[in-house]
């Protein structure tokens, strides 16, 4: 009985891909992964000596006292490659499942494809003709 | 009752290779400072690190201990719970990353057959993406939260060109989905060894906009523009000090194994060795590590070649490389490989 259970549940972890066990040791990662940083942190919070001055908290900036502060907007170039990722980003994720099943769906597959990359280099040519990623100012 | 029992030996069987693993890469990582500066100096026609041990082997154990041992700082204009989450968050997923590489095919203990994988999931490859986008956050979150300009540059960034390569990361890849129609890496290096040849064989230019593009995501030269000293002090971690900067340099190793072993699993045949078979799984099993590892090495290799040789780009060169070069040849090598695959299937 242990011998035909143990072979089921090896046959459940081993073989069959789709079970969400195999998902499991992940999470045992994770947790061994938080383990060993809680444990660095605090290893060097103990270690380290504490003699903290008013000068040593101040933020270096090239050794010239600081002026003003960090909280302040930034280029908006950065923010519109971030826009831009998140909409390429779902296209490309979109080529997932087809390219799994790329075989399956043949050239009628392909042709749709093909559409989509359309769209997607249609979208891509507009950004670059706006000047959406262009750094020289 | 009976369930219960063998899930625990299950259990114990991945938690201690997940020790083994999480060792095996925060050692590399160390090892990799050592090998970096050796490097360095043999390119530089010096001597390098000769002080510590012999040929100088003990200095990583020498820099982690000085780092353990150096003063914690918390700026005072900083926001203190952010400035701790960063490093540990680049620290966390750097450690995750590894969960879905097949490190060798089977072990073979009292009867039992153990998969020296730590988990087999079906999305392996999509498990990698999601985990290293991840490791962006532990940048910008530790850049904003030092409340320092320059870090702040330099974790934005950081953020955009990450996520700007990330794209034509993920079409250098799919162009290889095609072909494997898997996104298991256990499958991937299974069917490379079924085929007799490796991936690079079909997908050269695939292969080579992905290590371009896992050099900008590793930071690592001549992408490394969020660490460019001469232009932002020192960079996102410039407010840190003691292990929590520790924990930003560890990451940058740790990502680079991995990255080196995803390379080698993906488009160099993983743990397979051509032209031999060896019957014993025990013995194959090792040997095909050690290849895995000497793969890896390899790789490393040429990433440090590679910070020693070339100079480091303009942020808009970067940036038009990443949007203007790669993603548009990414396109053009999926394309191509789908036809030539479904003409070839045709016949």
């Amino acid at each position: 009985m242990d011998v035909l259970l143990l072979q089921a549940v090896k046959s459940v972890a081993t073989a069959d891909v789709n079970s969400s066990i195999n998902y499991l040791p992940i999470v045992l990662q994770l947790l061994v992964a938080i383990g060993i940083v809680v444990l660095m942190m605090t290893g060097t919070h103990l270690l380290g000596p504490k003699r903290k001055t008013e000068d040593k908290l101040k933020n270096f900036e090239s050794g010239i006292d600081a002026v003003g502060n960090a909280r302040q907007p930034m280029a908006i170039k950065y923010f519109l490659v971030a826009i831009l990722f998140v909409l390429f980003d779902v296209e490309v994720i979109f080529f997932y499942p087809y390219a799994v099943n790329f075989r399956a769906l043949g050239w009628e597959g392909f042709l749709a494809v093909l559409g989509f990359v359309g769209f997607f280099l249609v979208g891509f040519i507009y950004i670059i003709k706006k000047g959406a990623l262009s750094w020289e100012d | 009752m009976h369930l219960l029992a063998i899930d625990w030996i299950f259990l114990l069987e991945k938690l201690i290779l997940i020790v083994i693993i999480i060792s095996i890469s925060l050692g590399v990582a160390m090892y990799s400072t050592w090998w970096e500066r050796k490097v360095a100096a043999w390119i530089q026609d010096r001597i390098g690190p000769n002080r510590a041990g012999p040929l100088g082997l003990l200095q990583p154990l020498a820099d982690g201990l000085k780092l353990f041992m150096k003063e914690e700082i918390f700026p005072a204009s900083s926001n203190k719970i952010l400035f701790l989450l960063g490093p540990c968050l680049a620290m966390l997923t750097a450690m995750m990353t590894s969960a879905v590489v097949p490190w060798a095919s089977h072990l073979h203990i009292a009867g039992r057959d153990v998969p020296l994988q730590i988990a087999d999931v079906n999305i392996g490859i999509l498990y990698v993406f999601g985990v290293v986008s991840m490791g962006v956050y532990g940048v910008m979150i530790g850049g904003w939260a030092s409340n320092n300009k320059f870090s702040l540059m330099a974790a934005v960034r950081g953020a955009s060109q990450i996520i700007s390569y990330e794209l034509a990361m993920g079409l250098a890849l799919i162009a290889l989905v095609l072909h494997t129609g898997s996104l298991s890496l256990g499958v991937i290096v299974e069917q490379q060894a079924h085929q007799g040849y490796w991936n690079i064989v079909l997908q050269p230019l695939g292969f080579l906009i992905f290590f371009v593009c896992a050099l900008a995501e590793c930071n690592r030269t001549p992408f490394d523009l969020s660490e460019a000293e001469s232009e932002l002090n020192f960079g996102y971690h410039q407010e840190y000090s003691s292990m929590k900067l520790g924990f930003y340099l560890f990451a940058e190793y740790v990502n680079m194994f991995i990255s080196s072993v995803i390379m080698a699993t993906l488009y160099f045949g993983g743990y397979h060795i051509p032209f031999i078979h060896i019957a014993d799984p025990n013995f194959a099993a090792l040997a095909g590590f050690i290849f895995l590892f000497a793969k890896t090495a390899a790789f490393i290799t040429v990433f440090m070649w590679i910070r020693w040789t070339v100079p480091r780009f303009r942020y808009d060169q970067l940036m038009n490389l990443g949007w203007k070069g790669l993603i548009p040849l990414a396109l053009i090598n999926l394309l191509i490989t789908a036809v030539v695959i479904l003409l070839h299937t045709q016949h």
